[in-house]
């Protein structure tokens, strides 16, 4: 040990440096050739597959995550063969058993998001890298959505996005490895416009408020393209920071505006404090320019609604998917929820149970777990019987094209969960666009 | 001081060797993943920057989030308008938080005590609200500041046609992901330490420590201390935008929540859950908040009420809901716990107690040959 008093700083760089090289260099070796032939996580032999579950589990749309991963574990109750199946019977074309997937069975991992771009990349990197998941999915806000899109991308494993609405996923942020089964809010607008149109005629002022980022941006941007496109006048549109609490100093300027509409693109719990602020500030019992003074929240859940309590009834909005549809396939699935857990599924829970089995049998199509083979098979793919009527996963841009809900708060609920009414089924003719509008592009198969 | 002595040399050389050798001893602990590690390795050089500041001269800064931040910023900005090089961003980063010590370091430093507190914060609140609102062009708000495949990367185009898809970040060709991103922090982070270690042992560390014992009095000597201070500020500034840099390079993304005030206060309770002016401290505490953040939250309740069946019954729920109610999720509640009995117990931090274990145990073990575990060496 004496020696070391004889070096100067110089060695001691020099050694600790060289040292450093070696070290650093000698498990890359080892690793160098893990993932050469094969692909990320591959289950290989092993009997099972692992999913990763990664929902908002705190923060502002912390209800729609807990939901999401309800229906997350009865998704692989159903794979797995227990519980009554859900929708398994009746989803067509479909090759799933109920034996897992290709005879593995279907573990999970869960991970809290917290609506943080930051902590959901966390979260789902320990997924990938340390708990082996094959596939990520979930996700309560677009924000996540995209930023967890891109770093499955990265590694080279699919994500099945959940509740997500904003334009950007599968429009300029969207990626070969992500694929969206929820509708966008450009679907919302195309499919609320005339609904609005045929309520409050074309001689309207609209106010927005819209979070402060993604899904939001593209929230108003679709909705103000709409009513102004039918003859609206966009009066104001301002951007509040999601998770505010507090909305009064936005509601209060809405008052002196001399707009009758308010449009609150909102969603989770500052949707409920916005919209239930706005009619305590008496917004609603207004007159403006000889006409009743309206609000519209184009994204809507039932969720949200019963977060609200009475300050939804008579609301527009538009909706993926509502529990009380009567098709086969929600019925079946609506019918396993609440057998499980004693409420119906919200359209969060739908949408993310709907994707774990679209996984599932795309990988069974394929025959094989490898990434590029299950995006193939999942591109294009049409099938029916999910609760939206025949549904297609068109391959330019990863987008589930499907019927549209457009939706009111029930003026006479006859239960706790009855609290919407379906308006209008906007067909899926009336809500498609061209895949290149939003720009971006899909990238490699191969990454 | 021409010549580190063998405490500091072994200390310097064990620190290296604990570093690098961390995918391989931490695999017991399940956090043995490139994530974590890079995590681990990261915040450590964030915690032992703030630790020259905070632990040599007392000034607690409760800003040090937006170096962070902006460090993370500059990083991806490089990337996008650049290349994908790591090295300018790096360096970008660096610069930029420098830049912003220098300015709020002067402000701020002109009070001390709980006013230089509550001024660096005010500035770090008003940095993350400019880039979660305000400066939204630049930080792209609340969806955070990404790579897209029309990025110009000036300095890349003029070399290579772009491959499809996105670029990945890399050192002269070896990508900043899984382990080589680890193990390019892990260099850096030895590096830091060894800095720290020389400020530690300078006569301008000394100065800093006087400065922290008594200030009129070093006024009375003849020291003008606010160039000190400010050097200390900006450097330490410089670590954190070295610290976020790094963040960006292992995961190009930047957003505003890394500059909020929780992140501020993170570090200051890994350096005083590590040991508030010792060498090793800030990175055990930076090591055990990132483990807890990651490992601890990755259990749901069910584990979570196991971990405390120890607590009454009704004291459980209590304390879940309260801490529940300010925080969100339970993995906090665990460290919270940890970090009142730290400073209740040892106001030294980990660092304390190890130091009294070793004392504790030194006069029964004093022929033994010394064993090797790295928190030992910690005689600060």
């Amino acid at each position: 040990m004496t020696d070391f008093t004889k070096f100067d700083r110089r060695q001691v760089l020099k050694f600790g440096a060289a040292g450093a090289a070696t070290l650093g260099a000698a498990p890359l070796i080892f690793s160098k050739n893990a993932w050469a032939e094969t692909f990320r996580n591959d289950p290989g032999s092993k009997k099972s597959v692992t999913l990763g579950f990664n929902v908002p589990q705190t923060g502002a749309y912390a209800d729609e995550g807990a939901d999401e991963l309800r229906a997350y574990k009865l998704a692989v109750k159903h794979l797995n063969g227990e519980g009554d199946g859900g929708m398994l019977n009746t989803f067509t074309p479909s090759t799933l058993k109920g034996n897992g997937i290709l005879g593995k069975k279907v573990e999970f991992t869960t991970g809290d998001t917290q609506t943080k771009s930051d902590a959901a990349r966390a979260s789902a990197k320990r997924m990938i890298e340390k708990d082996g998941a094959l596939m990520i999915t979930g996700g309560s806000s677009s924000g996540v959505a995209v930023a967890v899109q891109g770093l499955c991308q990265e590694s080279g494993i699919i994500f099945m996005a959940g509740l997500t609405h904003s334009n950007d996923t599968t429009g300029k942020d969207k990626r070969r490895y992500g694929f969206r089964h929820f509708f966008n809010a450009y679907m919302s607008g195309a499919a609320l416009g005339p609904v609005l149109k045929k309520e409050y005629g074309t001689e309207r002022r609209a106010y927005h408020l819209t979070a402060d980022y993604t899904w939001g941006w593209t929230q108003e941007e679709s909705m103000r393209k709409f009513t102004e496109e039918m003859g609206w006048e966009t009066v104001a549109a301002v951007k509040t920071p999601v998770g505010a609490g507090d909305f009064s100093q936005y509601i209060t300027p809405v008052l002196n505006s001399g707009a009758d509409v308010l449009i609150l693109n909102h969603y989770g719990k500052d949707m409920i404090n916005s919209l239930t602020q706005a009619v305590q500030f008496g917004l609603r019992d207004k007159q403006v320019n000889g006409k009743n003074f309206e609000i519209v929240v184009p994204l809507f859940s039932r969720l949200m609604a019963q977060g609200a309590g009475d300050n939804i009834k008579g609301i527009l909005g538009s909706t993926n998917w509502n529990w009380s549809l009567q098709d086969e396939g929600s019925k079946a699935f609506v019918k396993s929820f609440g057998a499980e857990y004693g409420n119906p599924p919200s359209m969060a829970a739908h949408t993310c149970y709907v994707q774990t089995l679209l996984y599932a049998n795309a990988c069974e199509q394929a025959g094989t777990f490898y990434p590029p083979e299950v995006i193939k098979s999942l591109e294009g793919f049409k099938f029916d019987g999910m609760g939206n009527g025949p549904t297609e996963y068109r391959a330019e841009d990863h987008q589930c094209f499907k019927d549209v809900l457009v939706v009111r708060g029930k003026q006479e609920p006859s239960s706790q969960f009855d609290l919407l009414e379906v308006v209008e089924v906007t067909p899926r003719a009336q809500v498609e666009y061209d895949a290149k509008i939003f720009g971006g592009e899909l990238g490699p198969y191969k990454v | 001081m021409k010549k580190i002595n063998v405490n500091d040399t072994t200390l310097f050389l064990s620190f290296a060797a604990v570093i690098l050798l961390m995918p391989i001893w931490l695999s017991p602990f399940g956090a043995a993943y490139p994530d974590l590690l890079q995590k681990f390795a990261i915040y450590g050089i964030f915690a032992i920057g703030f630790n020259i500041l905070f632990g040599l001269t007392g000034y607690l800064s409760f800003g040090h989030a937006a170096f962070l931040g902006v460090g993370s910023y500059a990083a991806v900005w490089s990337f996008k308008l650049f290349t994908m090089n790591v090295l300018p961003a790096v360096a970008f980063g660096i610069f930029f938080a420098g830049l912003l010590a220098l300015a709020i370091g002067f402000l701020s430093l002109r009070r001390s005590g709980i006013y230089f507190s509550i001024l660096t914060l005010a500035f770090a609140q008003m940095s993350y609200n400019l880039a979660y609102s305000v400066l939204t062009p630049i930080t792209n708000g609340e969806t955070g500041l990404q790579l897209t495949s029309n990025d110009p990367r000036w300095i890349d185009a003029m070399y290579k046609t772009p491959e499809a898809g996105l670029p990945s970040t890399e050192l002269f060709g070896l990508t900043m992901n899984g382990y080589p991103g680890f193990y390019f922090c892990a260099v850096i982070l030895i590096i830091c330490f060894y800095i720290s270690l020389r400020i530690f042992r300078s006569p301008f560390g000394l100065t800093l420590r006087g400065i922290k014992t008594n200030q009129k009095r070093m006024k009375y000597t003849g020291f003008n201390t606010r160039p000190y201070m400010l050097a200390a500020f900006v450097i330490s500034g410089m670590y954190a935008g070295l610290a976020g840099s790094l963040l960006a390079i292992t995961d190009p993304l930047a957003g505003a929540e890394r500059m909020q005030w929780t992140a501020s206060g993170e570090v200051v309770l890994m350096t005083i859950l590590g040991g508030v002016g010792t060498l090793v401290g800030p990175m055990l505490g930076a090591g055990l908040i990132k483990y807890f953040e990651n490992i601890f939250s990755s259990f749901n309740s069910g584990t979570l009420h196991e971990v405390f069946s120890f607590l009454p019954d009704g004291l459980e729920v209590v304390v879940v809901k309260v801490t529940g109610l300010f925080v969100g999720s339970g993995w906090h509640l665990t460290l919270g716990l940890l970090f009142m009995i730290v400073v209740i117990f040892l106001p030294g931090g980990i660092v304390e107690g190890v130091q009294k274990l070793a004392r504790l145990f030194r006069p029964k073990t004093d022929d033994d040959p010394q064993a090797p575990a790295p928190q030992k060496q910690a005689a600060e």
